[in-house]
C-alpha cells in the first residue's frame, strides 16, 4: 500500500484550536501543501492576523511574523523589501483585512508591493463572537444585527477584492471557496499561481477564500458550507477578478 | 478493496465533512467520544460483496479540516 495523502511537512503536528468544520483548518493545510510543493519552506515568511487565525504560527512550520491588528500588509511590505527573494504572504480574516486594515491593504496594493494576501472571508467577526463585519450579507442575522443587516443603517457588504482590482499595482486577484473538494483544488491552484506571480515580481496578489464559520453562523458544518455555496456567492461571486498574466497572453494571441 | 484510510481519532472533531464527501459511503460518525469530547469518524464495516468499499480516492482527506485522515492505495 502506497501512501497517497498525509499531513504536509510544512504543517506542525499540533491539533488545531479551531471549531469543528472551520474553513481556517482547511486553508492552513492548503497553504502548507502549496509551500511544500513549491519547495519554498526556507524562503516562505507568513504574517498571521489578529482574529481566529492569530495562532497560525503554531501550525505552519515556516517563519512567521505576527502583525498588529490589520497591519499585515504593512509588515509584509517591510519584510519583502528587506528580503526581496523571499516568499512573503499574509493570512488575514475579513475583520483584519477589510475592516481595521483596509488602508494598509489598499495602499500596499496600490504601491504594487510584491506580496500575497490570503483573505479569509466568513462574513462575521469570528473570534469575538459573531458580530457584524463589513462583509456581512444584507439581511444576515448576527449578534450586533439581530434583525438582519439593513443597507440604510449598516451599509452594503464590502467587496474588497473588486476594490483592489481597480488599483494599478495589483497583478492577480481571485475569489475561491473551501466548501467542496473542487473548491479546495481551485483554492490550491489560485494560491500557487499567486505565489508564482509574487516570485516573478509582477505585483500585488490576493486570494479571497469564502470560508464557513459554523459556530457563529449557528449552523452545523455541512449547513454552513451549503450557506456559503448558495447565499454568500450571490454577494461574492467566485472566479478570477484580475490577472495581468492572462491579459498579456490574450494580447499575444490577437 | 483497492484503498484504505486511517483516521486519527484523537484529532477528529466530528464535523462530518468526510462522511458527506465519501462517494462510496465508507465513513460514519461513531458512537465513541475522543479525549476532546467529540464523536469521531470511523470506517464502516464491510457489508458484503456488493459493498465497493474504499477506493483510495482521498476526497475525505481533502475535505478533512483537521488533517486527521491518511489515505493508502494499492500499487498498480
Amino acid at each position: 500500500m502506497k501512501k497517497v495523502f498525509g499531513r504536509p511537512k510544512t504543517l506542525k503536528p499540533n491539533p488545531y484550536h479551531y471549531c469543528p468544520g472551520c474553513g481556517h483548518s482547511l486553508l492552513h493545510r492548503v497553504v502548507a501543501e502549496v509551500i511544500e510543493e513549491m519547495g519554498a519552506e526556507e524562503i516562505a515568511i507568513g504574517v498571521p492576523p489578529a482574529g481566529c487565525a492569530v495562532l497560525a504560527y503554531n501550525y505552519f512550520d515556516v517563519d512567521m511574523g505576527e502583525a498588529a491588528h490589520g497591519r499585515g500588509a504593512a509588515l509584509a511590505t517591510g519584510l519583502k523589501r528587506v528580503l526581496p527573494d523571499h516568499l512573503v504572504f499574509t493570512y488575514q480574516g475579513d475583520g483584519d483585512i477589510a475592516a481595521i486594515g483596509t488602508a494598509e491593504t489598499v495602499h500596499a496594493a496600490n504601491r504594487g508591493e510584491k506580496i500575497t494576501c490570503i483573505f479569509v472571508n466568513n462574513a462575521v467577526y469570528g473570534m469575538t463572537g459573531g458580530q457584524m463585519a463589513p462583509t456581512t450579507l444584507l439581511g444576515q442575522t448576527t449578534t450586533t444585527s439581530p434583525g438582519g443587516r439593513v443597507e440604510n443603517r449598516d451599509g452594503f457588504p464590502l467587496n474588497l477584492s473588486e476594490m483592489l482590482a481597480i488599483t494599478r499595482g495589483s497583478a492577480y486577484i481571485e475569489r475561491t471557496s473551501v466548501t467542496s473538494p473542487a473548491g479546495i483544488r481551485a483554492t490550491k491552484k489560485a494560491i500557487r499561481k499567486a505565489f508564482e506571480i509574487q516570485l516573478q515580481g509582477l505585483g500585488f496578489t490576493l486570494v479571497e477564500v469564502l470560508s464557513p464559520c459554523p459556530t457563529n453562523l449557528k449552523m452545523s458544518p455541512l449547513e454552513a458550507c451549503k450557506w456559503v455555496d448558495t447565499e454568500m456567492v450571490n454577494f461574492f461571486p467566485l472566479g478570477v477578478i484580475k490577472d495581468i498574466t492572462a491579459s498579456e497572453e490574450a494580447q499575444d494571441a490577437h | 478493496m483497492k484503498g484504505t484510510i486511517k483516521i486519527d481519532s484523537d484529532q477528529c472533531k466530528g464535523c462530518g465533512f468526510c462522511v458527506e464527501a465519501c462517494p462510496n459511503d465508507v465513513i460514519e460518525i461513531g458512537s465513541q467520544r475522543n479525549a476532546m469530547g467529540y464523536f469521531y469518524a470511523v470506517v464502516k464495516k464491510a457489508k458484503g460483496k456488493d459493498d465497493k468499499g474504499c477506493t483510495g480516492c482521498s476526497l475525505c482527506a481533502i475535505m478533512c479540516p483537521e488533517v486527521a485522515i491518511e489515505v493508502y492505495r494499492e500499487k498498480r
